[in-house]
């Protein structure tokens, strides 16, 4: 019962300063492997050069041909910087700048300002909104918070898709004016490059966090529906009504984003904070002397991992990150802690009360049933030979055994073979005791770059 | 709605009559009556599905305004009271008469809108590009109108059923009311936009304003449920804390309750309340890294255990720091044993340099353990609590946070724990022995415990620590009792 008091206060380790949402730990897993973290992600590499040279030659080819309608598109670029300024990130790290985007959007459909119509090429669109980008993020970067450069990139990919695609169909179609035609055009483009926008957004994802694509094409267009009818929503809007009202509609139309905007801003927020809690809150067995430093964090990044791997949905991966960061909650109530704190070297009946009074300390706050469920079966055997009939463990609980096992064998140990060693014993308890697919997982998990 | 009182009938009687009376005799001439039908339905659309609901003041927003100001300026005063009118149709679980009173008074409202808007020289129609500069001012007349006389009607209401007791200022948060007004001015400042496109952009204008809105409620929707499941992980990890010691049980979230109170009581925003009720609910969330049998303890504590506990605070804020959104009432964690007087731990901080929100926990914390069992001593009343924390002022606690909890108190009362006894009797090893009958006796009667002799009687300038000590229930010695000492500072 001594271990608790030892322990200085400023030994407690600090964890992944600045990352925060569901896949922090994924992150900081890669990013621990070396500087070369960047090569890994050639699409990422592709995207942002391809855009940033598309934005460079818009420029060059403005500045040198001169802007149509200068204190128009002067207006709108500082529009897009204002809105980038006030970018905001949803869970699951998406950075979005909705006013930006939408400033952007009409932009790119803008027919007329009331007095004859708006005549700005494409590239013209697509330069002012760079620059504006540029301009709203430089304060950001002053300060050191760099954007995530590849939702930077998307945002203005999304723009060039919508002003390559419309201007030339409108001079074509000769649309001056607010009409059905120039409507309905604008719905389908926003549309259009909404849709590719998620398939985009997709790639991206999965190649950062080795999900499975369908999965995580359906987190993504369930993510960003909102956000997405939000934004091109009120670009179509500001568009049409700037041909009525003129610049003025700029502003005011933007005011039912702006309160979306709150409203997002608000829950990722608690999403946030939700998260930041829990992570938090898991540390309490640690401190209590029950649990090793570390444990339940170490746990919880490489279940993430694995659930990545095995394909788990979004949904499915922040249950799962709560589940293992909780996983050894029910230590508390315990009287003394077991020695060691490792759940793995307790007795297979003391194993299964631990999971049990956990379970029941989560089924409590009545809102987290399922990780409740994943805690309580948490160390039950993938093939249980007594029980054929029983259902057997959810996946988010066959995961948690796997990586509460690999942790308690290797701690805080990083060196290779170690864990390869583990990773050896584990597979050879595969099939009875732990589930063979997620140890396939683990192994690929451990075995990336 | 149970049964009305008189002078509610007769208001609602009057506010229906007289919109029925507008609405019936016109003039109709003028009234497009294609707009009318059109804003009519846009309306009841807006009116049926979107009402943001801000928690503070339980008071709905909606962007059905926007629509009823659109129509003011698209038909005038009768066919905006018209409009209005038609939000008892709204498809909602309302009874009759509330529907009724909703038309009446949205009826009466733009009625009254519309005519400050024609009075400064608003035309009715759709405005084109000419008018704009100008149309501004008799618009935000008649958005200031709108938005005085709904006031006015309510508060008339509210008055009538007897729910604003008008003494009682404090306890109602102006700062929600005003951000919910500012809020829905601003969505009738849209009202104008809509009037603006109406013509230009045809019919699906409208629906895109509203459609981010729509979203937005969807959001906050989103938001409040993860809130409430936010406070709901809390509070039970809270309490998982305290099943070890089963005295301590629901003390965390008493004192998130006290701590909360005192804060609304200074009238603190309602952010920074909440932020202190999570604080207070997680000021002893470092208590786990001190053995049970410490916590427990009924006699006198020696230096080592003494260390151990006052350890806790600091090592709770350590659990806790990475919760971004607590910011500054993490010092309210830290810092929650610290005494004005500069004898508190775990720095030792003076008078003000201890921050708000810990002078608030403190005093909450010691309240809430005053009033409750604790394995060394019975628990106090409510009245005895309080006296024994207005004589700690000034040395203990901050008289500010004193006085604002015994007013809080004395309005909206305490809930103390139920609990009397442990289940099977006796808690914790019966190791403190002789010493424990006359520290469980010290609460009963008066709050000064019974000086007994004491070996360690130490001059004024003694160490903080061993001061601490001293303050110990069994280890009484002769200094003026204080609050610390009942609570053993181990609380």
């Amino acid at each position: 019962m001594t271990q608790g008091i030892g322990q200085q206060p400023g030994e407690v380790p600090t964890h992944v300063p600045g990352v925060t949402g569901p896949e922090a730990g994924a992150l900081s897993h890669q990013r621990s492997q070396g500087p070369n973290w960047r090569t890994t992600r050639p699409t990422r590499t592709v995207l942002v050069v391809m855009v940033g040279v598309c934005s460079v030659a818009a420029l060059v080819w403005a500045a040198a041909s001169g802007f149509v309608d200068p204190y128009v598109a002067l207006v709108f670029c500082l529009f897009i910087a204002l809105g980038e300024l006030a970018r905001i990130t949803l869970p699951g790290q998406r950075e979005v700048a909705p006013v930006a985007s939408a400033g952007a959007i009409s932009y790119a459909f803008l027919l007329s300002l009331g007095d004859g119509p708006a005549e700005h090429s494409a590239v013209q669109v697509v330069a002012v909104a760079a620059l504006g980008v540029a301009l709203g993020e430089l304060p950001h970067v002053a300060v050191g918070r760099a954007p995530r450069v590849e939702d930077v990139a998307r945002r203005v990919l999304t723009v060039v898709l919508a002003a390559g695609t419309f201007r030339p169909l409108a001079a074509e179609l000769s649309l001056n004016g607010p009409s059905t035609t120039a409507t309905l055009l604008m719905a389908v483009i926003v549309v259009t490059v909404w849709v590719v926008d998620v398939c985009v957004a997709t790639l991206l994802r999965v190649e950062r966090l080795r999900t499975r694509p369908m999965v995580t094409f359906h987190d993504e267009l369930r993510a960003q529906s909102p956000i997405g009818l939000a934004i091109g929503s009120s670009g179509v809007l500001i568009a049409l009504a700037c041909t009525v009202t003129g610049l003025v509609g700029l502003l005011v139309f933007i005011a039912p984003l702006l309160v979306s905007q709150v409203a997002f801003r608000k829950y990722a927020e608690i999403r946030r904070t939700y998260l930041e809690t829990v992570r938090a809150l898991s540390r309490v067995p640690e401190v209590g002397g029950y649990v090793e430093h570390g444990h339940s964090r170490r746990v919880s990044r490489l279940a993430y991992g694995i659930g990545c791997e095995l394909g788990f949905s979004e949904a499915e991966l922040l249950e799962l990150e709560y589940a293992a960061l909780m996983h050894d909650i029910g230590q508390l109530s315990l009287q003394e802690p077991i020695a060691g704190g490792a759940t793995l070297l307790a007795s297979p009946k003391e194993q299964r009360r631990i999971a049990e009074l956990g379970s029941a300390i989560i089924r409590q706050t009545g809102v987290l049933d399922s990780v409740a469920e994943a805690v309580r079966r948490q160390c039950e055997p993938a093939a249980d030979e007594d029980d054929q009939d029983q259902k057997p463990p959810p996946r988010a609980g066959r995961v948690i055994k796997v990586a509460n096992a690999f942790d308690d064998l290797v701690g805080e140990n990083r060196d290779a073979e170690r864990h390869t060693a583990v990773l050896e014993r584990l597979r050879m308890d595969a099939g009875s005791e732990y589930a063979p697919e997620v140890v396939e997982a683990l192994g690929r998990v451990l075995a990336r770059p | 709605m149970r049964a009305l009182p008189g002078s509610a009938r007769v208001y609602i009687g009057i506010t229906v009559a007289a919109a029925g009376v507008i609405v019936l005799t016109g003039p109709y001439t003028g009234i497009d009556i294609r707009t009318l039908v059109l804003a009519a339905v846009l309306f009841v659309v807006a009116e049926s599905i979107s009402t943001i609901v801000v928690a503070d003041v339980k008071a709905g927003i909606s962007p059905s305004s926007a629509v009823a100001l659109a129509a003011v300026v698209l038909l005038g005063p009768v066919g905006a009271a018209v409009v209005g009118f038609t939000s008892c149709l709204a498809i909602r679980r309302h009874d009759l008469i509330k529907r009724l009173f909703n038309g009446a008074q949205f009826a009466l409202v733009a009625y009254a809108a519309g005519h400050v808007y024609l009075l400064l020289g608003g035309e009715v129609g759709e405005p084109g590009r000419e008018d704009f500069p100008a149309i501004l001012f008799p618009y935000t007349a008649a958005v200031l109108t709108y938005t005085t006389v709904n006031l006015a009607l309510m508060g008339i209401l509210m008055w009538t059923l007897g729910m604003v007791r008008p003494r009682s200022k404090q306890k109602f948060g102006w700062r929600p009311l005003a951000l919910a007004e500012m809020t829905s001015v601003g969505y009738q400042m849209l009202g104008l936009a809509i009037a603006a496109i109406w013509g230009g952009a045809g019919i699906i204008a409208p629906l895109l304003v509203l459609l981010p809105l729509f979203i937005a409620r969807w959001t906050f929707a989103q938001q409040s449920h993860e809130a409430m499941a936010h406070e709901a992980t809390l509070a039970t990890l809270c309490q998982a804390v305290e099943t070890k010691d089963h005295y301590t049980r629901g003390h965390c979230m008493r004192v998130a309750e006290g701590s909360a109170m005192i804060a609304q009581e200074l009238g603190m925003p309602a952010e920074r309340v909440q932020k202190i009720r999570y604080a207070g609910m997680l000021h002893d969330i470092g208590k786990l890294g001190v053995p049970t049998k410490v916590l427990q303890k009924t006699g006198k504590l020696t230096d080592e255990e003494y260390a151990t506990i006052k350890l806790h605070p600091t090592r709770g804020y350590e659990i806790v720091r990475e919760i971004s959104f607590l910011d500054e009432a993490l010092d309210g964690i830290r810092h929650h044993h610290e005494r004005l007087d500069g004898r508190g731990y775990p720095m030792g901080l003076v008078g003000m340099e201890i921050p708000e929100s810990a002078r608030i926990i403190s005093v909450a914390d010691v309240f809430d353990c005053l009033t409750s069992t604790r394995s060394y001593r019975k628990a106090w009343s409510v009245e005895e609590a309080i006296a024994e924390l207005r004589r700690c002022t000034g040395t203990q606690f901050d008289p500010r946070m004193v006085e604002a909890l015994v007013r809080a108190v004395e309005r909206e009362g305490w809930q103390t724990p139920d609990i009397a006894e442990p289940p099977g009797g006796c808690y914790g090893p019966p190791a403190a022995g002789p010493q424990k009958t006359e520290a469980t006796a010290v609460g009963e009667n008066s709050a000064v415990p019974a000086p007994t002799p004491s070996e360690d009687t130490v001059p004024a300038q003694d160490t903080v620590s061993e001061r601490k000590r001293r303050d110990v229930p069994g280890a009484s010695a002769p200094v003026p009792a204080s609050a610390e000492t009942v609570t053993g500072g181990r609380d």
